[in-house]
């Protein structure tokens, strides 16, 4: 490691001293990451650090959407049922050579099946490789029960047996604990006894290579030179770890970094106007949502929370917390998703409606619980305040509400809670670009209960058979058909008063181009370049 | 001497296992547990949670977790952080000398102009110069360490342009990390600039975190020499026709210094809780921030290891400090 510094050093001196320039971009990150294995990780900053610029998957995303498009794998191949999946590797990938390892064969099958046997198999010494390794989206993906088998065909074609069809299979293998390790080095390092390495030297084959990691100060990359779509055009990436949000805008303005992530709302205005920097903007893969509990009376009853939902001023709820970051929602998905249903009609903002339903419904002197998350989300900068303006509008319709908040552990936990008192503020960023990672995962049957995510606790048989034929389906166009069908369904029985979805803000100085934001929140640097 | 050495140690002992009993519970108290957060909005099955929690050995009696986490340290094992599971102790290690680099900056900072400002004060007292140090420094003393960084760094990187925004060395410079104290490394690295690449990062965050521990240490300085300064032995020395900086430099200074030794010596535990704020503005790689990561994650083995070991730290910088209280005062070793 140390030569690696000081020929980097001498490189960067050289670099200096003879005016050649070796583009750095300098990324002002949020915070340090938790180690480089983007599969036993669920921190967007350690996927941001891992997976985005170290490695690749058999499918990726396509920049800026959720697209599923060939990434290590050239092609594949689905079986009829939907059951097989057969990649056909792309030829010559080379892992990253670096000072602590230097592979002697290309990227095979061998490869994709470890990357996916350490997280599934637990016999597998990389199950628990350091005390303590979860890999906790292999298991949220339900990879363990989905995966019956992972078949090597010959070095270059691997193929998925799957014990049930399931639709979001591809994308689910985009996401960064999909990420292709290299089975000759954690062989390496499982004979040098040095298996923790697999977690802070990293070994992949994506755009960059790592350099040096100094904790809570410095990541240091470089562009790795055998990259399989080319060598990028800056030479250094450097992640230069800030964690305030005011601190990450000042060094953008004085120049000492390129590229921030997650201004502070207030200082947007300014950003924009600062003529040396450009902002972009994207709405945000997310939901911000107010869940009420179907099981507890009287939010049992439909019209009782739709007259609720009527009761909410929602565009001045989001007028006044997201400071124009935000749009009002009416479906549980965003509208960026494929599938978003925009003929559904969000119920009116109408008290005078809602307190005649509510007297219809038999309600009168209700009082309620409203559940403010102690902290900030991308989806919401304000939950405290979000329930106050709740809190006035619902006492317009004589509801009394009482505004309630737990430590953040707490607050998840105990909002799953079966007969939990009151509508719970809550939302959710996705996963994968797939309606099925919101529509079953925060609604679906199977998250109702202690534990689960579905915190309306709201399990609707026509809903939930539409979505489990969609999952099963591999015909794009029914999908999309059963999914707007489901978001009927939905706003027909309001489990939850859909809130708002949020806009995503990167900004940088004007010289960066290339960069594509990406819908899901990670932070890549693949194609992005620095204007002379 | 040795006598009022053992006499120190002997108390350590105790004070230690009590900060192991606190660091230990400290966390565990706290609600909300690694588990939930790691899961996150997706929620957990009570199942799923009971095996992790397993799997990290939170299912134990509490007291069997306590033994281990004791009988670990004799053993100089702090634990395995739960987020980037690397041993406790080495993540201290690699973090610490940043923050010792930056408080050894900001209390000699401290010293040097707290003590002066307050010995004139007192000299002076009642005097214009009086009233305006003693009021700047309440200022200081008040100050939200936050608010202040932030308004340097405004005011200095921002619209002057004269220091750094944040960091420890301008991130051209890239070197082995060597000692981890940045000056010293960055001299060995023989690159040009480095060194003052790396002073004029560490000037603001000096600045912010000095400027509590220098109003009080301006402060108690004041109100000791004013009391030294009306002793008999003073008006004596006076009465001699001795000058009256001889008076105060030979005479008052050094029984004045007592109590401000002790202060100075307090402010390194306050200064430990300052570098929290003042390392998370100036994205500077200490412990402090490291701390505050951990107890948001509920990092147990992480908060309790840093725990333990600030406090030693601590511990040992008060050991000094009443040893050096021992040579000033031969009383006190005496007593």
């Amino acid at each position: 490691m140390k030569l690696a510094h000081l020929l980097a050093a001498s490189a960067l001196a050289l670099t200096a001293a003879s005016g050649v320039h070796a583009k750095t971009l300098v990324y002002c990150s949020e915070g340090s990451p938790e180690g480089f294995d983007a599969a036993s990780t669920t921190s967007g900053t350690t996927m941001d650090a891992s997976s985005d610029a170290v490695f690749n998957r058999l499918v990726e995303f396509e920049p800026g959407t959720t697209n599923t498009v060939p990434g290590l794998a050239e092609s594949w191949d689905v079986s009829e049922d939907g059951l097989e999946y057969t990649f056909h590797l792309r030829p010559g990938i080379k892992f990253h050579t670096t000072d602590y390892f230097t592979p002697t064969r290309e990227m095979n099958a061998d490869d994709v099946i470890f990357s996916f046997l350490r997280q599934g198999d637990p016999e597998s010494p990389w199950a628990d490789y350091i005390p303590g390794t979860t890999y906790e989206y292999y298991d949220a993906m339900e990879m363990p029960t989905l995966i019956k088998e992972i078949r090597k065909d010959d070095d270059l074609t691997v193929t998925f047996v799957l014990n049930r069809p399931e639709a979001p299979f591809l994308a689910n293998l985009a996401m960064p604990f999909a990420s292709i390790y290299s089975k000759e080095y954690a062989d390496k390092l499982e004979a040098d006894g040095n298996m923790a390495a697999l977690n802070s030297q990293p070994v992949g084959t994506g755009p960059f290579q790592l350099v040096a990691y100094q904790p809570d100060a410095v990541i240091r990359y470089q562009a790795n030179p055998d990259y399989y779509k080319g060598k990028q055009a800056i030479d250094n990436l450097i992640f230069a770890i800030t964690p305030d949000p005011a601190v990450r805008r000042q060094r953008l303005e004085a120049g000492e970094c390129h590229i921030m992530p997650y201004p502070a709302p207030a200082d947007i205005e300014a950003l924009k106007s600062n003529p040396n920097l450009q902002v972009m903007e994207q709405p945000g893969l997310n939901v911000a949502y107010l869940a009420y509990n179907t099981t507890v009376a009287p939010f049992d009853n439909p019209d009782v929370r739709r007259a609720l939902n009527m009761a909410m001023n929602k565009q001045a709820i989001v007028d006044a917390v997201f400071q124009g970051t935000g749009v009002v929602a009416k479906n549980p998905i965003p509208p960026t998703m494929w599938s978003y249903n925009d003929e559904v009609e969000d119920n009116p903002y109408d008290p005078e409606a809602a307190r005649q339903l509510l007297q219809e419904a038999g309600v009168e002197d209700l009082s309620m619980e409203v559940w403010a998350m102690p902290v900030q989300r991308p989806y919401m900068p304000n939950a405290r305040r979000v329930a106050e303006l709740i809190q006035s509008d619902f006492a317009e319709v004589g509801v009394d509400v009482s505004i309630v908040s737990y430590e953040w552990g707490e607050y998840l936990k105990r909002s799953t809670e079966l007969g939990r008192e009151g509508a719970v503020i809550m939302g959710w960023t996705g996963d994968n670009g797939d309606p099925d990672n919101f529509l079953a995962t925060l609604l679906g049957c199977a998250a109702t209960g202690e534990g689960g995510a579905n915190r309306a606790q709201w399990c609707n048989d026509e809903f939930e058979a539409l979505i489990q034929q969609a999952k099963v389906s591999t015909d794009q166009a029914e999908r999309t058909r059963l999914y707007e069908e489901a978001q009927v369904i939905f706003k027909d029985q309001n489990p939850w008063a859909t809130l708002g979805h949020s806009t995503v803000f990167m900004p940088m100085s004007s010289k960066v181009t290339g960069y594509v934001m990406n819908p899901l929140g990670r932070h890549s640097f693949e194609g992005v370049d620095i204007a002379e | 001497m040795i006598r009022f050495l053992v006499g120190k140690l002997a108390y350590l002992i105790p004070t230690f296992i009590g900060i192991t009993v606190v660091a230990f519970g400290f966390v565990r108290l706290l609600p909300g547990d690694p588990v939930l957060l790691m899961a996150g909005e997706r929620g957990i099955s009570p199942e799923r949670h009971a095996q992790l929690s397993a799997q990290l050995g939170f299912d134990r009696p509490i007291v069997v977790q306590y033994w281990d986490f004791v009988t670990g340290l004799f053993q100089g094992d702090f634990g395995t952080s739960l987020a980037t599971r690397r041993p406790v102790l080495g993540e201290f290690l690699t973090l610490f000398p940043a923050t010792v680099e930056l408080a050894v900056c900001a209390i000699i900072l401290a010293t040097l102009i707290g003590i002066p400002l307050g010995v004139f004060a007192a000299i002076k007292r009642g005097s214009a110069f009086d009233q305006i140090s003693m009021g700047t420094a309440l200022v200081g003393y008040s100050m939200p360490i936050f608010w202040w960084g932030l308004l340097l760094i405004i005011l200095f990187s921002g619209i002057l342009g004269w220091t750094p925004v944040s960091g420890r060395i301008d991130l051209l410079y890239f070197f082995p990390n060597g000692t981890g104290f940045m000056l010293i490394d960055s001299l060995m690295s023989g690159q040009s600039g480095a060194f003052r690449s790396a002073l004029s990062h560490l000037i603001l965050p000096a600045i912010v975190l000095a400027t509590i521990p220098m109003a009080v240490i301006a402060r108690q300085s004041r109100s000791a020499m004013l009391e030294v300064l009306s002793e008999d032995y003073v008006r004596t020395a006076r009465a001699k026709g001795m000058s009256a900086w001889r008076v105060v430099g030979v005479h008052a200074l050094r029984n004045a210094m007592i109590p401000v030794i002790t202060t100075i010596g307090l402010q390194i535990g306050v200064m430990m809780a300052g570098a929290i704020l003042t390392e998370t503005i100036f994205s500077w790689p200490g412990v402090g921030k490291w701390m505050i990561d951990s107890i948001s994650r509920r990092d147990y083995p992480s908060v309790q290891g840093g725990l333990l070991l600030i406090a030693g730290v601590v511990m040992i910088v008060n050991l000094i400090v009443d040893l050096l209280y021992g040579i000033i005062n031969p009383r006190i070793r005496h007593s």
